[in-house]
């Protein structure tokens, strides 16, 4: 589904990604673990195709088309989902008109109509109540004045209205108690199938608990130094990953 | 020998308009009290002259060019309207009282006035009916500023606008639309219309007022409303701007303020050549709120300034200003809040925030806060900011599948979005909603 050859990738001329490969089939979990600026969330935002990140080098395969070309938007459309680090605050634009708009943008550049308003709503009040989204919540600006909390589950309930085929989750442990990581944890499981991947970018192993991951791969200076199985995670959990950068220093 | 031409061309607009005031007198009542006063306004006028770039107040913004069309004056003849043709220009989704000119002169057929309970009807008519008298010495001319050239010129030649009068403790039932088109049948067209609304105490009233050319001829508004609020009393007044590329306007606006009184003004400027907006705020009486919101949405070379005026003269009062802006193309926004609190106005809060978003490399905004604070115990505080849209927030959209230009749109409009919230006319605030996504070229299919 996936396949990231040798990528190299910059920002203002510094380069943050120096070589990565990854390859990501339908059905599998990947976590993506590593130490503060290893380049984790950059190779995040490369694959969703921010514009302020040069491709210098390799390629970003997806179902067997070259993303190079493609903007943000055309990435979605073809089933990329990034769950944000930080989503960005849409004053005077609810979550619901958000979502209608996101999904109806999808629909339209696949040659479809906009989805009938009875479906759309169907559909939203079942995401809501897979993420114990309060419908009153729905009708509030996108993201203001938000907890880190509603922001990560806003996220998810976005990934789950959207269905992509690729859900990237960008640190979305991060800044979420216990209860509301198992709420979000267990959205995504219920989204996952044999269809679709998941790739979890996170610092922390705790997540890992609830999403079970097939594979995690450490990233460090810009490269992948390490992959394994979810004992991997359990590792770096217990000794940290000052290892890693000894042995890669 | 540009300079030259401006001042030769000025000068001969000038020297028309000092002519055509003959020709008026032939036509007016001169034993009229107001008819000493338009005299004496057209010497201060003579005196002045048009505002220039050279004076402080008018640096950003220049007349020059639109001075040197060779405007009609009067109406050369009467021109009807079709509602059919005009409608859009109304809010008709809501019954509401209409006083409704064409080139000027009042359309019987457009408006829907009324003397019910409240009194809706023509300036004009209110000059010259002993009826009116009482409240006409009381309130003409009694707030506009004296020594202003523009207003000066307008007191002039004060003849029409609409005459607004709801008596104490009355609330108006319905909005009322005040409309000023110009045809294109006169030619290049200069319209002077002058408006008078009074609000005794414990009353309430919601206006919306409109200037809409139809024609590619040029069109010069310079425009003079008075607005007085007693005590207690509460008006909601709403600017639609959103004209013709050849459509200029200067719009003099000025409310005096009694205690405990209420006074809110909204602008959404979204078209016209040049528009200039002088909203001056004189508050008289203690616990007093004064609010100005304003968006501005404008591209190629169009060009709004915003020049407003809070006086804070008496303790215990507020003002809030917030205005948003939005330029594209090589459009210039100017925005100058000049607050002014006096020694004796304690305990006054004001308020004034002007944010700016520019789209494009060549699009300018002048932001200018001008705090003059001469009491001790006053909390005023004072925030401009200019930018381009967020780029991570872009991404954030684009990344959900919506399109760059969405994008934008989405953005902008959330940036402007809060200034809607103040709006107490709901279909008023669907009908800016829908002009602001026209206008930021953004068809989401839906209300938002």
């Amino acid at each position: 589904m996936l396949t990231v050859k040798d990528l190299h990738a910059s920002v203002e001329e510094k380069e943050i990604l120096k070589g990565i490969n990854l390859q990501v089939n339908p059905g599998e979990v990947h976590a993506i673990m590593g130490p503060n600026g290893s380049g984790k969330s950059t190779l995040s935002t490369v694959i969703a195709g921010h514009e302020d990140y040069e491709v210098e080098n390799g390629s970003i395969n997806f179902d067997g088309e070259d993303l190079a070309e493609l903007d943000a938007e055309e990435r979605a459309h073809k089933g990329i989902f990034l769950s944000f680090q930080y989503p960005v605050e849409i004053p005077g634009v609810t979550v619901t008109n958000f979502i209608k708009t996101a999904i109806n943008a999808s629909r339209k550049a696949q040659g479809l109509e906009d989805m009938p308003a009875n479906e759309m709503l169907k559909k939203i009040r079942e995401k809501a109540a897979l993420l114990e989204i309060d419908s009153k919540f729905l009708s509030r600006s996108l993201n203001e004045g938000f907890s880190g909390g509603e922001k990560k589950r806003n996220e998810i309930f976005q990934m789950a209205m959207l269905e992509p085929k690729l859900a990237i989750l960008d640190e979305t442990d991060s800044g979420l108690d216990i209860d509301a990581l198992k709420i979000v944890a267990n959205g995504v499981n219920k989204l996952k199938s044999k269809d679709n991947a998941v790739v979890v970018i996170t610092h922390y192993q705790r997540l890992l608990d609830y999403i079970v991951p097939d594979f995690v791969h450490v990233l460090y200076n810009g490269r992948i130094v390490k992959s394994g199985t979810k004992e991997l995670a359990h590792e770096l959990e217990a000794k940290g990953y000052d290892w890693i950068k000894q042995e890669h220093a | 020998m540009t300079g030259l031409n401006k001042s030769t061309h000025s000068m001969e607009l000038k020297e028309k308009l000092l002519s055509s005031f003959m020709v008026m007198e032939q036509d007016v009542d001169l034993a009229a009290p107001v008819h000493d006063l338009r005299t004496e306004s057209l010497k201060t006028f003579e005196q002045l002259g048009f505002p220039t770039k050279k004076e402080e107040a008018w640096k950003y913004t220049s007349l020059a060019k639109l001075l040197k069309k060779d405007y009609s004056v009067f109406p050369k003849k009467e021109t009807t309207l079709e509602l059919k043709d005009v409608k859009k220009y109304f809010l008709y989704e809501i019954d509401s009282y209409k006083v409704v000119f064409i080139d000027g002169v009042y359309s019987p057929f457009l408006s829907d006035t009324t003397h019910d309970g409240i009194d809706v009807c023509l300036l004009s008519a209110a000059l010259d009916k002993p009826k009116y008298k009482a409240v006409i010495d009381k309130y003409f001319n009694q707030v506009a500023k004296k020594d202003d050239s523009l207003t000066a010129l307008n007191t002039s030649f004060a003849r029409e606008g609409a005459y607004i009068y709801i008596p104490k403790s009355v609330v108006a039932e319905k909005p009322i639309q005040i409309i000023h088109f110009s045809t294109g049948e006169q030619g290049d067209f200069m319209l002077q219309p002058r408006s008078l609304v009074v609000a005794e105490e414990n009353a309430q009233v919601q206006i919306i007022e409109r200037h809409q050319s139809l024609s590619a001829h040029a069109v010069l508004t310079n425009a003079v409303t008075e607005i007085f609020a007693e005590q207690n009393a509460i008006i909601d007044y709403y600017k639609i701007q959103n004209d013709r590329d050849d459509a200029s306007l200067v719009d003099n606006t000025y409310i005096s303020q009694q205690r405990d009184s209420n006074v809110k003004v909204h602008t959404f400027s979204f078209g016209g050549q040049l528009t200039r907006n002088n909203l001056n705020f004189y508050q008289e009486g203690e616990h007093i709120d004064s609010t100005m919101k304003g968006i501005t949405i404008i591209e190629d070379q169009q060009h709004v300034d915003h020049y407003t005026l809070v006086n804070h003269a008496q303790p215990n009062c507020e003002s809030h200003q917030d205005y948003k802006g939005i330029y594209a193309g090589k459009a210039v926004g100017v925005f100058n809040g000049k607050i002014y609190v006096d020694q004796i106005a304690q305990k006054t809060n004001a308020f004034q925030q002007n944010n700016n978003i520019l789209l494009d490399d060549k699009a300018t905004i002048n932001t200018k806060p001008q705090l003059e604070i001469f009491a001790d115990d006053v909390k005023c505080s004072h925030g401009c900011t200019i930018g381009q849209l967020d780029e991570d927030a872009l991404f954030y959209l684009r990344s959900r599948g919506i399109p760059k230009k969405e994008a934008k749109g989405l953005l902008t409009y959330a940036f402007a979005n809060n200034v809607l919230e103040s709006v107490a006319i709901p279909a008023l605030k669907t009908r800016i909603n829908k002009l602001i996504a026209n206008k930021l070229g953004v068809d989401l299919g839906h209300d938002l």
